[in-house]
């Protein structure tokens, strides 16, 4: 049973490290201001979720683990919430979005 | 001045978060005398839920809620209960702050009265900061010019 929760937090975490490594590869590799903010806004939500997932089900039925889990619905709500509320701060401010055959921005 | 936002997901978002952010606030003054956080802390976040709150619904929502005399009034009566409880030991007969005093009129043993007197004074820090950064972060935001007070907005007009 021990064996179980420990590989199912493992792979829980592993998923969000990786999902961590494709955001920040977007980042450094997208040409604009958009893109890069549609890489790591949807990747490091899913990253933080699932690593916090996984912390909470290492830790098994407690009270850290309510609240590790508190922290995770909070981070999936308010993250999507501040990619928003930036992206539509950059329209506001006169950024055009990259199309192909551009240069990098 | 600053208006409010015309997006409903942000507004929205914002109106769920913000009783859950003060409720947290205040669980960190509660356990500020046994584990991380405390008065200040939990001050700090209190005044962020309002800088929250004006940056998605607007200046006069917030004055609506929180007018500027209750916030100085929170801020002055903050430190009137930290002065307060210092200044109770010291009547009592012993050192400023020093909350074994308080055994005599509190009616439990000493232990207990150290606890609650840093509870005390840790609600007196939490009301005074979050007064005071929600403060700032006012008179930063509006730059000093506030809406209604004609006359001082032309005195500033006029000084350039």
């Amino acid at each position: 049973m021990g064996y179980i929760i420990t590989a199912l937090s493992v792979v829980c975490i592993l998923g969000g490290l990786f999902f961590f490594t494709t955001a920040t590869i977007g980042l450094l590799r997208f040409p604009d201001f958009f893109t890069r903010l549609h890489a790591t806004g949807k990747g490091d939500t899913l990253a933080v979720f699932l690593c916090l997932v996984g912390f909470a089900i290492h830790e098994g039925l407690s009270l850290t683990a309510l609240k590790i889990l508190f922290i995770a619905v909070f981070m999936f709500l308010a993250q999507p919430t501040a990619t928003h509320a930036i992206s539509r701060a950059g329209i506001r401010h006169g950024l055009k979005p990259w199309v192909k055959g551009e240069e990098r921005q | 001045m600053i208006a409010s936002s015309d997006d409903i997901i942000i507004k929205t978002i914002a109106r769920i978060f913000v009783p859950f952010i003060q409720l947290y606030a205040l669980y960190v003054i509660m356990h500020g005398h046994y584990s991380p956080g405390g008065g200040f802390q939990g001050g700090v976040i209190l005044g962020a839920s309002m800088a929250l709150l004006l940056i998605t619904h607007g200046y006069d929502e917030v004055k609506r809620r929180l007018p500027e005399g209750v916030v100085m009034l929170l801020g002055s009566v903050g430190v009137l209960i930290y002065a307060g409880i210092g200044l109770t030991c010291l009547l009592l007969g012993g050192n400023y702050l020093d909350y074994s005093q308080l055994s005599v009129i509190l009616h439990v043993d000493p232990a207990h009265a150290r606890s609650l007197g840093i509870l005390g004074v840790e609600l007196g820090v939490g009301f005074t900061v979050m007064a005071i950064m929600y403060s700032i972060f006012f008179d930063i935001s509006t730059g000093g010019i506030l809406p209604g007070d004609e006359k001082r907005n032309e005195e500033l007009e006029n000084n350039g």
